[in-house]
Protein backbone atom coordinates (compact mmCIF):
# COMPACT_ATOMS: atom_id res chain seq x y z
CA UNK A 1 0.00 0.00 0.00
CA UNK A 2 2.80 2.37 0.93
CA UNK A 3 4.59 1.80 -2.39
CA UNK A 4 1.34 2.56 -4.23
CA UNK A 5 1.02 5.80 -2.27
CA UNK A 6 4.62 6.72 -3.18
CA UNK A 7 4.14 5.91 -6.88
CA UNK A 8 0.89 7.90 -6.90
CA UNK A 9 2.57 10.88 -5.24
CA UNK A 10 5.51 10.80 -7.65
CA UNK A 11 3.15 10.35 -10.59
CA UNK A 12 1.14 13.35 -9.43
CA UNK A 13 4.32 15.39 -9.18
CA UNK A 14 5.33 14.25 -12.67
CA UNK A 15 2.02 15.44 -14.16
CA UNK A 16 2.21 18.76 -12.29
CA UNK A 17 5.77 19.21 -13.51
CA UNK A 18 4.74 18.59 -17.12
CA UNK A 19 1.91 21.12 -16.94
CA UNK A 20 4.14 23.70 -15.22
CA UNK A 21 6.99 23.39 -17.72
CA UNK A 22 5.76 24.59 -21.13
CA UNK A 23 8.64 22.95 -22.99
CA UNK A 24 7.41 19.55 -21.74
CA UNK A 25 3.68 19.95 -22.39
CA UNK A 26 3.85 21.84 -25.70
CA UNK A 27 5.35 19.06 -27.83
CA UNK A 28 2.78 16.54 -26.59
CA UNK A 29 -0.17 18.51 -27.87
CA UNK A 30 0.93 21.22 -30.26
CA UNK A 31 3.23 19.26 -32.60
CA UNK A 32 0.89 16.28 -33.18
CA UNK A 33 -2.10 18.63 -33.55
CA UNK A 34 -0.31 20.78 -36.12
CA UNK A 35 0.92 17.75 -38.04
CA UNK A 36 -2.58 16.30 -37.98
CA UNK A 37 -4.04 19.54 -39.31
CA UNK A 38 -1.41 19.99 -42.03
CA UNK A 39 -1.57 16.39 -43.23
CA UNK A 40 -5.35 16.14 -43.10
CA UNK A 41 -5.77 19.40 -44.99
CA UNK A 42 -2.88 18.99 -47.43
CA UNK A 43 -3.09 15.32 -48.30
CA UNK A 44 -6.78 14.67 -47.79
CA UNK A 45 -7.19 13.14 -51.25
CA UNK A 46 -4.80 10.36 -50.36
CA UNK A 47 -7.80 8.26 -49.37
CA UNK A 48 -8.75 8.09 -53.08
CA UNK A 49 -5.55 6.18 -53.88
CA UNK A 50 -6.08 2.56 -54.85
CA UNK A 51 -5.27 0.32 -51.87
CA UNK A 52 -6.16 2.90 -49.25
CA UNK A 53 -8.40 1.37 -46.56
CA UNK A 54 -12.04 2.44 -46.70
CA UNK A 55 -12.35 5.48 -44.43
CA UNK A 56 -14.67 8.48 -44.26
CA UNK A 57 -11.78 10.95 -44.37
CA UNK A 58 -7.99 11.13 -44.13
CA UNK A 59 -8.52 12.77 -40.73
CA UNK A 60 -10.17 9.52 -39.54
CA UNK A 61 -7.12 7.59 -40.64
CA UNK A 62 -4.59 10.04 -39.19
CA UNK A 63 -6.20 10.35 -35.77
CA UNK A 64 -4.56 7.15 -34.47
CA UNK A 65 -1.21 8.33 -35.86
CA UNK A 66 -1.49 11.64 -34.00
CA UNK A 67 -2.34 9.78 -30.80
CA UNK A 68 0.64 7.44 -31.15
CA UNK A 69 2.87 10.40 -31.93
CA UNK A 70 1.65 12.14 -28.76
CA UNK A 71 2.25 8.94 -26.76
CA UNK A 72 5.79 8.70 -28.13
CA UNK A 73 6.44 12.34 -27.28
CA UNK A 74 5.00 11.79 -23.79
CA UNK A 75 7.56 9.01 -23.33
CA UNK A 76 10.31 11.31 -24.57
CA UNK A 77 9.15 14.18 -22.33
CA UNK A 78 9.01 11.84 -19.34
CA UNK A 79 12.60 10.84 -20.04
CA UNK A 80 13.68 14.48 -20.30
CA UNK A 81 11.97 15.30 -17.00
CA UNK A 82 13.65 12.34 -15.27
CA UNK A 83 17.02 13.42 -16.65
CA UNK A 84 16.40 16.95 -15.34
CA UNK A 85 15.70 15.41 -11.91
CA UNK A 86 19.00 13.56 -12.08
CA UNK A 87 20.88 16.65 -13.24
CA UNK A 88 19.54 18.86 -10.45
CA UNK A 89 20.06 16.20 -7.77
CA UNK A 90 16.36 15.69 -7.08
CA UNK A 91 16.75 11.96 -7.67
CA UNK A 92 19.21 11.86 -4.76
CA UNK A 93 16.43 13.17 -2.53
CA UNK A 94 14.29 10.21 -3.60
CA UNK A 95 17.16 7.73 -3.31
CA UNK A 96 17.83 8.89 0.26
CA UNK A 97 14.24 8.05 1.24
CA UNK A 98 13.14 4.62 2.47
CA UNK A 99 11.29 3.64 -0.71
CA UNK A 100 11.88 0.86 -3.25
CA UNK A 101 14.21 2.03 -6.02
CA UNK A 102 11.82 1.00 -8.79
CA UNK A 103 9.18 3.31 -7.29
CA UNK A 104 11.20 6.28 -8.54
CA UNK A 105 10.93 5.04 -12.14
CA UNK A 106 7.38 3.77 -11.64
CA UNK A 107 6.27 7.19 -10.38
CA UNK A 108 7.70 8.84 -13.48
CA UNK A 109 6.04 6.23 -15.71
CA UNK A 110 2.71 6.74 -13.94
CA UNK A 111 2.95 10.42 -14.85
CA UNK A 112 3.86 9.56 -18.45
CA UNK A 113 0.86 7.21 -18.68
CA UNK A 114 -1.41 9.92 -17.30
CA UNK A 115 -0.10 12.33 -19.93
CA UNK A 116 -0.75 9.65 -22.58
CA UNK A 117 -4.36 9.36 -21.39
CA UNK A 118 -4.73 13.14 -21.39
CA UNK A 119 -3.49 13.48 -24.97
CA UNK A 120 -5.74 10.58 -26.06
CA UNK A 121 -8.74 12.44 -24.66
CA UNK A 122 -7.58 15.64 -26.38
CA UNK A 123 -7.32 13.98 -29.79
CA UNK A 124 -10.60 12.14 -29.38
CA UNK A 125 -12.28 15.45 -28.56
CA UNK A 126 -10.58 17.06 -31.54
CA UNK A 127 -11.70 14.20 -33.76
CA UNK A 128 -15.29 14.45 -32.58
CA UNK A 129 -15.27 18.22 -33.17
CA UNK A 130 -14.03 17.66 -36.74
CA UNK A 131 -16.59 15.00 -37.51
CA UNK A 132 -14.71 11.77 -36.87
CA UNK A 133 -17.16 8.96 -36.27
CA UNK A 134 -15.94 6.17 -34.03
CA UNK A 135 -17.45 3.01 -35.46
CA UNK A 136 -17.19 1.13 -32.16
CA UNK A 137 -18.84 3.95 -30.19
CA UNK A 138 -18.08 4.75 -26.56
CA UNK A 139 -16.43 1.39 -25.86
CA UNK A 140 -14.21 1.91 -28.88
CA UNK A 141 -13.23 5.37 -27.61
CA UNK A 142 -12.40 3.95 -24.18
CA UNK A 143 -10.34 1.19 -25.80
CA UNK A 144 -8.40 3.83 -27.76
CA UNK A 145 -7.66 5.76 -24.55
CA UNK A 146 -6.48 2.62 -22.79
CA UNK A 147 -4.23 1.61 -25.70
CA UNK A 148 -2.68 5.08 -26.01
CA UNK A 149 -2.13 5.18 -22.24
CA UNK A 150 -0.39 1.80 -22.33
CA UNK A 151 1.62 2.87 -25.38
CA UNK A 152 2.78 6.02 -23.57
CA UNK A 153 3.77 3.85 -20.62
CA UNK A 154 5.79 1.57 -22.91
CA UNK A 155 7.48 4.47 -24.71
CA UNK A 156 8.10 6.04 -21.31
CA UNK A 157 10.23 3.07 -20.28
CA UNK A 158 12.58 3.79 -23.20
CA UNK A 159 12.80 7.50 -22.28
CA UNK A 160 13.41 6.60 -18.64
CA UNK A 161 16.10 4.06 -19.54
CA UNK A 162 17.93 6.64 -21.63
CA UNK A 163 17.62 9.23 -18.86
CA UNK A 164 18.94 6.81 -16.23
CA UNK A 165 21.82 5.73 -18.45
CA UNK A 166 22.89 9.18 -19.63
CA UNK A 167 21.69 11.41 -16.76
CA UNK A 168 21.51 14.16 -19.35
CA UNK A 169 18.35 15.97 -20.46
CA UNK A 170 20.01 17.12 -23.67
CA UNK A 171 20.88 13.54 -24.63
CA UNK A 172 17.25 12.45 -24.14
CA UNK A 173 16.03 15.54 -25.97
CA UNK A 174 18.44 14.69 -28.79
CA UNK A 175 16.40 11.58 -29.57
CA UNK A 176 13.36 13.76 -30.36
CA UNK A 177 13.86 13.63 -34.17
CA UNK A 178 14.02 9.83 -33.96
CA UNK A 179 10.37 9.89 -32.91
CA UNK A 180 9.47 11.17 -36.36
CA UNK A 181 11.73 8.74 -38.21
CA UNK A 182 10.22 5.77 -36.36
CA UNK A 183 6.71 7.12 -36.88
CA UNK A 184 7.11 7.66 -40.61
CA UNK A 185 8.52 4.14 -40.92
CA UNK A 186 5.25 2.74 -39.56
CA UNK A 187 1.63 2.75 -40.63
CA UNK A 188 0.80 5.59 -38.25
CA UNK A 189 0.29 8.10 -41.08
CA UNK A 190 0.04 5.99 -44.21
CA UNK A 191 -1.05 2.44 -45.07
CA UNK A 192 1.82 -0.05 -45.54
CA UNK A 193 0.53 -1.05 -49.00
CA UNK A 194 1.15 2.47 -50.30
CA UNK A 195 4.69 2.85 -48.91
CA UNK A 196 7.76 2.30 -51.08
CA UNK A 197 10.43 -0.25 -50.23
CA UNK A 198 12.27 -0.55 -47.90
CA UNK A 199 9.87 1.60 -45.85
CA UNK A 200 7.05 -0.86 -46.54
CA UNK A 201 8.97 -3.85 -45.13
CA UNK A 202 10.10 -1.85 -42.11
CA UNK A 203 6.55 -0.64 -41.49
CA UNK A 204 5.23 -4.19 -41.63
CA UNK A 205 7.54 -5.29 -38.78
CA UNK A 206 7.61 -2.01 -36.84
CA UNK A 207 5.80 -2.61 -33.50
CA UNK A 208 4.49 0.95 -33.80
CA UNK A 209 2.46 -0.13 -36.82
CA UNK A 210 0.69 -2.81 -34.79
CA UNK A 211 -0.06 -0.34 -32.02
CA UNK A 212 -1.30 2.28 -34.50
CA UNK A 213 -3.54 -0.27 -36.24
CA UNK A 214 -5.01 -1.36 -32.89
CA UNK A 215 -5.76 2.25 -31.94
CA UNK A 216 -7.18 2.98 -35.40
CA UNK A 217 -9.35 -0.12 -35.54
CA UNK A 218 -12.24 1.20 -33.40
CA UNK A 219 -12.43 4.33 -35.61
CA UNK A 220 -12.50 2.84 -39.06
CA UNK A 221 -14.00 -0.64 -38.71
CA UNK A 222 -15.67 -3.12 -36.44
CA UNK A 223 -13.75 -4.57 -33.50
CA UNK A 224 -11.00 -7.00 -34.48
CA UNK A 225 -9.53 -9.29 -31.83
CA UNK A 226 -6.32 -10.12 -33.71
CA UNK A 227 -5.52 -6.44 -34.35
CA UNK A 228 -6.03 -5.64 -30.68
CA UNK A 229 -3.81 -8.54 -29.63
CA UNK A 230 -1.11 -7.50 -32.10
CA UNK A 231 -1.27 -3.97 -30.74
CA UNK A 232 -0.99 -5.19 -27.17
CA UNK A 233 1.89 -7.45 -28.18
CA UNK A 234 3.68 -4.42 -29.67
CA UNK A 235 3.17 -2.51 -26.43
CA UNK A 236 4.40 -5.45 -24.33
CA UNK A 237 7.45 -5.88 -26.57
CA UNK A 238 8.46 -2.21 -26.37
CA UNK A 239 7.61 -1.98 -22.67
CA UNK A 240 9.50 -5.20 -21.91
CA UNK A 241 12.62 -4.00 -23.68
CA UNK A 242 12.31 -0.60 -22.03
CA UNK A 243 11.87 -2.06 -18.55
CA UNK A 244 14.88 -4.33 -19.00
CA UNK A 245 16.98 -1.36 -20.12
CA UNK A 246 15.62 0.71 -17.20
CA UNK A 247 16.58 -1.99 -14.76
CA UNK A 248 20.13 -2.21 -16.14
CA UNK A 249 20.54 1.59 -16.21
CA UNK A 250 19.15 2.00 -12.68
CA UNK A 251 21.45 -0.70 -11.31
CA UNK A 252 24.43 0.92 -12.96
CA UNK A 253 23.48 4.33 -11.60
CA UNK A 254 23.02 2.95 -8.08
CA UNK A 255 26.33 1.10 -8.29
CA UNK A 256 28.19 4.22 -9.37
CA UNK A 257 26.35 6.41 -6.90
CA UNK B 1 24.79 3.16 20.98
CA UNK B 2 26.72 5.61 18.79
CA UNK B 3 24.74 7.55 16.19
CA UNK B 4 27.48 7.01 13.63
CA UNK B 5 30.30 4.49 13.76
CA UNK B 6 32.75 4.31 10.88
CA UNK B 7 35.73 2.01 10.51
CA UNK B 8 38.35 2.31 7.77
CA UNK B 9 35.71 3.60 5.32
CA UNK B 10 37.00 3.91 1.78
CA UNK B 11 35.73 4.91 -1.62
CA UNK B 12 37.78 4.53 -4.76
CA UNK B 13 36.50 5.71 -8.12
CA UNK B 14 39.30 4.11 -10.06
CA UNK B 15 42.73 2.69 -9.35
CA UNK B 16 44.09 6.23 -9.26
CA UNK B 17 41.30 8.14 -7.52
CA UNK B 18 40.80 7.33 -3.85
CA UNK B 19 38.30 9.94 -2.70
CA UNK B 20 38.04 8.58 0.85
CA UNK B 21 41.16 6.76 1.94
CA UNK B 22 40.12 4.92 5.08
CA UNK B 23 38.50 7.02 7.78
CA UNK B 24 37.40 6.15 11.30
CA UNK B 25 34.65 8.09 13.01
CA UNK B 26 32.54 7.85 16.12
CA UNK B 27 29.66 10.26 16.64
CA UNK B 28 27.60 9.99 19.82
CA UNK B 29 23.83 10.46 20.02
CA UNK B 30 22.97 14.12 20.47
CA UNK B 31 26.29 15.43 19.17
CA UNK B 32 26.93 17.99 16.46
CA UNK B 33 29.88 16.70 14.48
CA UNK B 34 31.43 18.90 11.81
CA UNK B 35 33.49 17.56 8.97
CA UNK B 36 35.78 20.38 7.99
CA UNK B 37 37.89 20.46 4.87
CA UNK B 38 38.50 22.19 1.57
CA UNK B 39 36.66 21.41 -1.66
CA UNK B 40 37.51 17.95 -2.92
CA UNK B 41 38.77 16.68 0.45
CA UNK B 42 36.25 13.81 0.57
CA UNK B 43 33.50 15.35 2.71
CA UNK B 44 30.62 14.85 0.31
CA UNK B 45 31.76 11.38 -0.71
CA UNK B 46 31.72 10.41 2.97
CA UNK B 47 28.23 11.85 3.46
CA UNK B 48 26.99 10.04 0.36
CA UNK B 49 28.29 6.75 1.73
CA UNK B 50 26.78 7.35 5.16
CA UNK B 51 23.42 8.23 3.61
CA UNK B 52 23.49 5.08 1.40
CA UNK B 53 23.70 7.05 -1.83
CA UNK B 54 27.13 5.63 -2.61
CA UNK B 55 28.45 2.17 -1.85
CA UNK B 56 31.77 2.09 0.00
CA UNK B 57 34.60 0.18 -1.65
CA UNK B 58 36.12 -0.68 1.71
CA UNK B 59 35.56 -0.55 5.45
CA UNK B 60 32.26 -0.38 7.26
CA UNK B 61 29.81 2.15 8.66
CA UNK B 62 26.72 2.05 10.81
CA UNK B 63 24.23 4.89 11.16
CA UNK B 64 21.60 4.81 13.91
CA UNK B 65 22.73 1.24 14.59
CA UNK B 66 22.22 0.01 11.03
CA UNK B 67 24.88 -1.03 8.56
CA UNK B 68 24.86 1.26 5.52
CA UNK B 69 25.49 -1.63 3.10
CA UNK B 70 23.50 -4.45 4.69
CA UNK B 71 20.51 -2.42 5.97
CA UNK B 72 20.23 0.64 3.74
CA UNK B 73 16.44 0.92 4.08
CA UNK B 74 16.67 1.05 7.88
CA UNK B 75 19.38 3.71 7.62
CA UNK B 76 17.24 5.80 5.26
CA UNK B 77 14.26 5.58 7.61
CA UNK B 78 16.37 6.90 10.49
CA UNK B 79 18.14 9.78 8.78
CA UNK B 80 17.32 13.18 7.36
CA UNK B 81 19.44 14.47 4.51
CA UNK B 82 19.93 17.96 3.14
CA UNK B 83 22.42 17.70 0.34
CA UNK B 84 24.75 20.33 -1.08
CA UNK B 85 23.11 22.84 -3.44
CA UNK B 86 19.61 22.13 -2.08
CA UNK B 87 18.20 19.63 -4.58
CA UNK B 88 14.77 21.19 -4.89
CA UNK B 89 12.35 21.14 -7.80
CA UNK B 90 11.83 24.79 -8.74
CA UNK B 91 8.37 23.95 -10.11
CA UNK B 92 7.02 22.59 -6.83
CA UNK B 93 5.76 24.76 -4.01
CA UNK B 94 7.39 24.50 -0.61
CA UNK B 95 4.28 22.86 0.83
CA UNK B 96 4.11 20.30 -2.00
CA UNK B 97 7.74 19.37 -1.42
CA UNK B 98 7.29 18.71 2.29
CA UNK B 99 4.05 16.80 1.69
CA UNK B 100 5.83 14.66 -0.90
CA UNK B 101 8.68 14.03 1.52
CA UNK B 102 6.11 12.95 4.14
CA UNK B 103 4.62 10.43 1.71
CA UNK B 104 8.09 9.08 0.92
CA UNK B 105 8.47 8.37 4.63
CA UNK B 106 5.10 6.64 4.91
CA UNK B 107 3.33 9.42 6.77
CA UNK B 108 -0.43 9.49 6.07
CA UNK B 109 -1.66 12.38 3.93
CA UNK B 110 -3.53 14.31 6.62
CA UNK B 111 -0.62 14.04 9.03
CA UNK B 112 1.78 15.03 6.26
CA UNK B 113 -0.27 18.15 5.65
CA UNK B 114 -0.13 19.02 9.34
CA UNK B 115 3.62 18.46 9.49
CA UNK B 116 4.12 20.58 6.38
CA UNK B 117 2.28 23.45 8.09
CA UNK B 118 4.31 23.00 11.29
CA UNK B 119 7.66 22.79 9.52
CA UNK B 120 6.97 25.75 7.24
CA UNK B 121 6.13 27.76 10.35
CA UNK B 122 9.26 26.52 12.09
CA UNK B 123 11.58 27.71 9.31
CA UNK B 124 9.65 30.93 8.72
CA UNK B 125 8.23 30.01 5.32
CA UNK B 126 4.50 29.94 6.08
CA UNK B 127 3.82 32.90 3.80
CA UNK B 128 5.96 31.49 1.00
CA UNK B 129 4.73 27.90 1.41
CA UNK B 130 2.41 28.03 -1.58
CA UNK B 131 4.89 29.77 -3.86
CA UNK B 132 7.02 27.84 -6.30
CA UNK B 133 10.51 27.07 -5.02
CA UNK B 134 11.98 28.70 -8.11
CA UNK B 135 10.97 32.08 -6.67
CA UNK B 136 12.80 31.48 -3.34
CA UNK B 137 16.10 33.09 -2.34
CA UNK B 138 19.11 30.89 -1.59
CA UNK B 139 18.50 31.14 2.16
CA UNK B 140 14.82 30.24 1.79
CA UNK B 141 15.74 27.20 -0.30
CA UNK B 142 18.17 25.98 2.35
CA UNK B 143 15.57 26.47 5.07
CA UNK B 144 13.00 24.56 3.02
CA UNK B 145 15.50 21.79 2.37
CA UNK B 146 16.19 21.60 6.10
CA UNK B 147 12.45 21.53 6.87
CA UNK B 148 11.81 18.75 4.36
CA UNK B 149 14.60 16.65 5.87
CA UNK B 150 12.88 16.88 9.27
CA UNK B 151 9.43 15.69 8.24
CA UNK B 152 9.88 12.19 9.71
CA UNK B 153 11.72 13.43 12.83
CA UNK B 154 15.03 11.75 11.98
CA UNK B 155 17.44 10.55 14.66
CA UNK B 156 20.47 11.62 12.66
CA UNK B 157 20.54 14.63 10.37
CA UNK B 158 23.12 14.97 7.60
CA UNK B 159 23.76 18.46 6.31
CA UNK B 160 26.17 18.76 3.41
CA UNK B 161 27.59 22.27 3.34
CA UNK B 162 24.30 23.75 4.58
CA UNK B 163 25.37 27.37 4.34
CA UNK B 164 27.72 27.46 1.35
CA UNK B 165 26.95 30.49 -0.75
CA UNK B 166 24.58 32.06 1.78
CA UNK B 167 24.79 35.62 3.09
CA UNK B 168 25.73 36.07 6.79
CA UNK B 169 22.14 36.63 7.93
CA UNK B 170 20.85 33.47 6.24
CA UNK B 171 23.86 31.58 7.56
CA UNK B 172 23.09 32.63 11.13
CA UNK B 173 19.47 31.64 10.65
CA UNK B 174 20.47 28.11 9.58
CA UNK B 175 22.91 27.87 12.47
CA UNK B 176 20.16 28.82 14.90
CA UNK B 177 17.89 26.14 13.50
CA UNK B 178 20.62 23.48 13.67
CA UNK B 179 21.34 24.38 17.30
CA UNK B 180 17.64 24.23 18.13
CA UNK B 181 17.30 20.80 16.52
CA UNK B 182 20.30 19.54 18.43
CA UNK B 183 18.83 20.81 21.69
CA UNK B 184 15.76 18.71 20.86
CA UNK B 185 17.99 15.62 20.68
CA UNK B 186 18.81 15.27 16.99
CA UNK B 187 22.34 14.15 16.17
CA UNK B 188 23.78 16.38 13.46
CA UNK B 189 26.58 15.49 11.07
CA UNK B 190 27.50 18.45 8.92
CA UNK B 191 30.19 19.13 6.40
CA UNK B 192 31.58 22.58 5.94
CA UNK B 193 34.47 24.49 4.51
CA UNK B 194 33.83 27.41 6.84
CA UNK B 195 36.02 27.58 9.95
CA UNK B 196 33.56 29.78 11.78
CA UNK B 197 30.72 27.35 11.15
CA UNK B 198 32.61 24.40 12.59
CA UNK B 199 33.89 26.48 15.49
CA UNK B 200 30.49 27.91 16.36
CA UNK B 201 28.26 24.87 15.88
CA UNK B 202 30.21 21.71 16.47
CA UNK B 203 30.75 19.76 19.66
CA UNK B 204 33.53 17.98 17.82
CA UNK B 205 35.31 18.61 14.55
CA UNK B 206 36.98 16.20 12.17
CA UNK B 207 39.43 17.82 9.79
CA UNK B 208 39.67 15.99 6.49
CA UNK B 209 42.29 16.43 3.81
CA UNK B 210 42.87 14.27 0.75
CA UNK B 211 40.38 11.67 1.96
CA UNK B 212 41.92 11.22 5.40
CA UNK B 213 41.03 12.63 8.81
CA UNK B 214 44.11 14.56 9.89
CA UNK B 215 42.79 15.86 13.22
CA UNK B 216 39.76 15.34 15.42
CA UNK B 217 38.52 16.76 18.69
CA UNK B 218 36.58 19.60 20.23
CA UNK B 219 37.35 22.99 18.62
CA UNK B 220 39.02 24.08 21.88
CA UNK B 221 41.19 20.98 22.20
CA UNK B 222 42.26 21.15 18.56
CA UNK B 223 43.26 24.78 18.91
CA UNK B 224 45.06 24.08 22.18
CA UNK B 225 47.07 21.40 20.37
CA UNK B 226 48.65 23.88 18.00
CA UNK B 227 49.75 26.46 20.54
CA UNK B 228 48.92 29.24 22.97
CA UNK B 229 47.30 32.58 22.11
CA UNK B 230 49.79 35.03 20.65
CA UNK B 231 50.18 38.76 21.10
CA UNK B 232 50.72 40.71 17.89
CA UNK B 233 52.12 44.20 18.21
CA UNK B 234 53.08 46.97 15.79
CA UNK B 235 55.29 49.78 17.10
CA UNK B 236 54.55 53.40 16.20
CA UNK B 237 58.01 54.57 17.26
CA UNK B 238 60.92 52.97 19.10
CA UNK B 239 63.46 50.21 18.80
CA UNK B 240 61.98 46.80 17.91
CA UNK B 241 64.81 44.97 19.69
CA UNK B 242 64.16 46.91 22.85
CA UNK B 243 60.47 46.16 22.47
CA UNK B 244 61.14 42.42 22.11
CA UNK B 245 63.25 42.61 25.25
CA UNK B 246 60.25 43.99 27.14
CA UNK B 247 57.80 41.54 25.54
CA UNK B 248 60.08 38.63 26.36
CA UNK B 249 59.20 39.10 30.01
CA UNK B 250 55.61 38.09 29.26
CA UNK B 251 55.99 35.13 26.92
CA UNK B 252 58.12 33.22 24.46
CA UNK B 253 59.07 35.32 21.43
CA UNK B 254 57.89 34.27 17.96
CA UNK B 255 59.54 35.29 14.67
CA UNK B 256 58.30 38.74 13.52
CA UNK B 257 56.16 38.93 10.37
CA UNK B 258 55.90 42.03 8.14
CA UNK B 259 56.92 44.40 10.95
CA UNK B 260 54.56 42.75 13.44
CA UNK B 261 56.25 41.60 16.64
CA UNK B 262 54.82 38.47 18.24
CA UNK B 263 55.03 36.52 21.48
CA UNK B 264 53.11 33.56 22.85
CA UNK B 265 51.01 34.57 25.85
CA UNK B 266 49.55 31.85 28.08
CA UNK B 267 47.43 34.42 29.91
CA UNK B 268 45.66 35.50 26.72
CA UNK B 269 43.91 38.88 26.86
CA UNK B 270 44.78 39.21 30.58
CA UNK B 271 48.36 39.93 29.47
CA UNK B 272 47.39 43.10 27.62
CA UNK B 273 47.31 45.52 30.57
CA UNK B 274 50.73 44.61 32.08
CA UNK B 275 52.35 44.57 28.62
CA UNK B 276 51.01 48.04 27.81
CA UNK B 277 52.25 49.39 31.15
CA UNK B 278 55.72 47.89 30.63
CA UNK B 279 56.00 49.29 27.10
CA UNK B 280 54.88 52.70 28.35
CA UNK B 281 57.50 52.67 31.08
CA UNK B 282 60.14 51.76 28.45
CA UNK B 283 59.07 54.75 26.35
CA UNK B 284 57.80 52.65 23.43
CA UNK B 285 54.76 53.92 21.52
CA UNK B 286 52.42 51.23 20.22
CA UNK B 287 50.39 51.59 17.00
CA UNK B 288 48.35 48.40 17.44
CA UNK B 289 48.19 45.48 19.80
CA UNK B 290 46.06 42.37 19.60
CA UNK B 291 45.81 38.98 21.24
CA UNK B 292 45.02 36.30 18.66
CA UNK B 293 43.63 32.93 19.67
CA UNK B 294 44.64 29.93 17.54
CA UNK B 295 42.03 29.12 14.90
CA UNK B 296 41.01 25.88 13.25
CA UNK B 297 42.93 27.18 10.25
CA UNK B 298 46.06 27.09 12.40
CA UNK B 299 45.19 23.48 13.18
CA UNK B 300 44.74 22.78 9.48
CA UNK B 301 48.07 24.45 8.68
CA UNK B 302 49.80 22.48 11.43
CA UNK B 303 48.39 19.20 10.12
CA UNK B 304 48.56 19.71 6.36
CA UNK B 305 50.98 22.56 5.77
CA UNK B 306 48.42 24.66 3.95
CA UNK B 307 45.65 27.06 4.87
CA UNK B 308 42.10 25.75 4.85
CA UNK B 309 40.51 28.76 3.25
CA UNK B 310 41.50 28.85 -0.36
CA UNK B 311 42.96 25.36 -0.13
CA UNK B 312 41.97 23.07 -2.96
CA UNK B 313 42.51 19.37 -2.63
CA UNK B 314 42.77 17.35 -5.85
CA UNK B 315 39.28 17.49 -7.32
CA UNK B 316 36.85 14.75 -6.35
CA UNK B 317 34.89 13.21 -9.18
CA UNK B 318 31.60 14.79 -10.22
CA UNK B 319 28.30 13.31 -9.13
CA UNK B 320 26.06 11.24 -11.31
CA UNK B 321 26.83 11.37 -14.95
CA UNK B 322 30.37 10.10 -15.14
CA UNK B 323 31.82 6.80 -14.06
CA UNK B 324 33.16 8.38 -10.94
CA UNK B 325 30.65 9.78 -8.58
CA UNK B 326 30.22 12.33 -5.87
CA UNK B 327 32.58 14.06 -3.69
Amino acid sequence: MRTIAVVTELGRRSVRQTFRRPQLIAPLVIIPTLLLAVQAAGAGRAIDLPGFPPVESFFDFLLAGAMIQAALLAGNSGGIALAIDIEMGFTDRLLAAPIPRFAIVAGRLAGTAAMGATTAVWFLALGLIFGVRIEEGLLGALLMIVLVTLAALAFGTLGAALALRSGSASVVQGTFPLVFVILFLSTAFFPADLLLEPAQTIARINPLSFIAEAVRDPVISVFSGPELLEGLAGIVLIGGIGLALCSLALRRRLRLG
Amino acid sequence: MPAIEVSNLQRAFSDEVLAVAGIDLHVDEGEIYAFLGPNGAGKTTTVRMLTTLLRPTGGSATVAGHDVVAEPAAVRAAIGVALQEAALDPLMTGRELIRMQATLHGIPRAEGQQRADDLLRRVGLTEAGDRRVGTYSGGMKRRLDLASSLVHEPRVLFLDEPTTGLDPVSRKSIWGEVEALNREGTTVFLTTQYLEEADQLADRVGIISNGRIVAEGTPASLKAEVGKPRMELVLATGDPDKCMEVLGRFGDPLPPRDGTLMIEVSAGVAAIAPVVRALDEAGLLVESLDVVEPTLDDVFVAKTGQHLEGAEAPAEPETGESEAVAG
